[in-house]
């Protein structure tokens, strides 16, 4: 069996099953967010008349409506407090975006079946969890039942042979498999990332990746777990339990297998409005910006907040540029600000906006106005996502959204690195 | 399902789901949000769609955010249903859930404003030239559409196991 087919089967109580069976899965964990969480699942609960199938798995994250700066945000928020206390869910409230603060405290280990109220839940699939986002009536179905239905998929994998070069990240990894494969190259099914450059990547940058397997349209996002993994699930007060036994067998079927070189990666640049518009960074290079963003849970982690900070310290921002940084989490705040890379930014001139989704998710006071270029670490650039339907999105790493602040136009990263 | 006519809005590839439930407009009341469906994409559709109109789009349908409001407008404004060459996971789930009919079928060689019929149970799209053969559904979850999506079906299982 493939690492897909082995997670959903242990999930179906099936010794296997195989790709294109439609099996019902035990969920160990939902996780559901302000937006669509409470206040939409509640209404249908209420309605079926029944409570959560078990409180103990499931964990709630505000992140959308935070700050709650607006009347419809606060109002959303409090009732997504009030729910959180009624049901005595855990709760993690203002902690940051719900794809980085899930695995941070803990609540992700090989092996897990996950579902996510949220389309960037495939990012568990980083710890070889299966895990994978739904929406709000769906969930509802989840948490009144502990079940869901999936239709177990091909396993379409994405081997990455040689080594990264210096100003290369997993952020440009994604961008050039959106670039070759579409955003609909994963079919709705599971992708898993193999090679040496994949295992070479810390925890937070195989997140990226599987993050942005949403972005190509695959259900899941997989890598097998290793002792990388253990750690980081350790550390975070987890228990990886027999994590060596997730990794599909030598010879299991794999629909697709396409293979990339890091070694020869440049920087990449996807250009207004798709993702899948991306291609080397000299091919965008010059292009005038208003805005940088630096934020979401694709761009904003502790490991892509270190990586802009190593370009940006000691430099200001080019004049007319904006630069925006929103942490993906307190915790991962916290520890740029002690490592002393929260006040590389505040010296450049940076607007540090709260741990949230933010303007990734067009919601709150910074969206982008009428015209503005901007170049953004987030996933997805589509039209109007950010915010006037008149505004264009580049997305890029952090390496290259830093070099870009500096210089005030879309720039490789990689002079400005040398030396550093 | 299957007698209702409608003008078919033909959309490309790739329509997302921030050109269907746009952000700025998720906080409010679902009803301005249906009424500002697609109104980045496709003014004439906010505007002017009507009740047992129905959507052609080509491949990858409702890609992007697992926002169901995305399906939820469009069941909100009355479609029928939509036809697309391919949909994108979520979007179909959720459309399914909420009990929005959603087909795989090649319909682009009809023109934007024709009239037709999405006949659900045959998965058939008829227009006054002949109809277009559609991907059928799985069993459960044409009943699933049938309930009127997820929740009636729930509730139809929960009263059978005495809950």
């Amino acid at each position: 069996m493939t690492l897909a087919e082995k997670l959903i089967a242990r999930a179906a109580g099936r010794d296997a099953v195989r790709a294109g069976e439609i099996v019902t899965a035990r969920v160990d964990l939902a996780m559901i967010h302000d937006s669509g969480g409470p206040r939409r699942v509640e209404p249908i609960l209420k309605r079926l008349g029944v409570g959560l199938w078990d409180r103990d798995r499931v964990v709630l994250i505000s992140d959308h409506y935070v700050p709650g700066d607006d009347p419809d945000g606060a109002a959303i928020l409090g009732l997504t407090r009030d729910w959180a206390r009624r049901h005595g869910v855990t709760f993690h409230d203002g902690q940051g975006i719900c794809h980085v603060v899930l695995p941070e405290r803990g609540h992700v280990a090989p092996g897990m079946f996950i579902t996510g109220g949220d389309s960037h839940s495939p990012t568990g699939g980083a710890f070889g969890a299966y895990m994978f986002g739904i929406g709000a009536t769906e969930m509802a179905g989840v948490l009144a039942t502990g079940e869901i239905w999936v239709r177990v998929p091909e396993t379409i994998a994405l081997d990455w042979q040689g080594r990264l070069p210096r100003g290369v990240l997993a952020k440009d990894m994604i961008l050039a498999m959106c670039g070759r494969l579409g955003m609909d190259g994963g079919r709705y099914q599971a992708i898993e990332y193999t090679g040496p450059a994949v295992r070479a990547l810390g925890m937070q940058e195989r997140m990226t990746l599987s993050n942005m397997a949403a972005e190509l349209g695959a259900q899941a996002g997989l890598i097998a777990p290793d002792a990388v993994t253990a750690d980081y699930v350790r550390a975070a007060g987890g228990d990886p339990g027999d994590w060596a036994r997730w990794q599909g067998d030598a010879g299991a079927p794999v629909a697709e297998r396409h293979t990339f070189d890091a070694s020869t990666l440049a920087p990449q640049v996807a250009a207004p409005h798709s993702p899948a518009n991306a291609g080397d960074v000299g091919d965008q290079a010059g292009q005038g910006l208003d805005v940088v963003y630096i934020g979401a849970c694709t761009g904003a982690k502790h490991a892509d907040l270190a990586a802009a900070a190593e370009i940006l310290r000691g430099k200001r921002l080019a004049k007319g540029i904006r630069l925006m940084v929103a942490p993906a989490s307190r915790r991962d705040q916290d520890r740029a600000a002690a490592e002393g890379i929260m006040g590389v930014f505040e010296d450049a001139g940076a607007t540090i906006l709260p741990n949230a989704c933010g303007i990734c998710a067009g919601y709150g006071g910074a969206r982008l106005g009428a015209d503005i270029r901007c170049l953004s670490t987030t996933a997805r650039n589509f039209k109007g996502r950010m915010g006037d339907a008149s505004s264009r999105v580049w997305l890029s790493s952090p390496y290259t959204a830093a070099a870009s602040a500096i210089e005030g136009r879309i720039a490789d990263p990689r002079p400005h690195l040398e030396g550093r | 399902m299957g007698r209702i006519s409608g003008r078919i809005w033909k959309l490309g590839d790739d329509v997302d789901t921030d050109a269907l439930a746009p952000g700025r407009f998720m906080h409010r009341p679902m009803a301005e949000l249906a009424a500002n469906c697609l109104i980045d994409l496709s003014p004439d559709f906010a505007a002017n769609a009507r009740p047992g109109d129905l959507i052609v789009a080509g491949r990858n349908f409702g890609m992007g955010s697992s926002r169901e409001q995305a399906a939820q407008a469009l069941k909100d404004r009355g479609l029928q249903g939509v036809v697309a060459e391919s949909f994108a996971g979520i979007f179909y789930r959720n459309a399914i859930n909420l009990g929005l009919p959603v087909f795989v079928g090649r319909a682009s060689d009809l023109p934007d404003g024709a009239e037709a019929t999405l006949d659900a149970g045959a998965a058939v799209l008829r227009h006054a030239g002949g109809a277009v053969a559609l991907e059928p559904l799985p069993d459960f979850l044409l009943a699933l559409i049938r309930d009127g999506g997820l929740v009636p079906h729930l509730e139809k299982r929960l009263a059978k196991e005495g809950r």
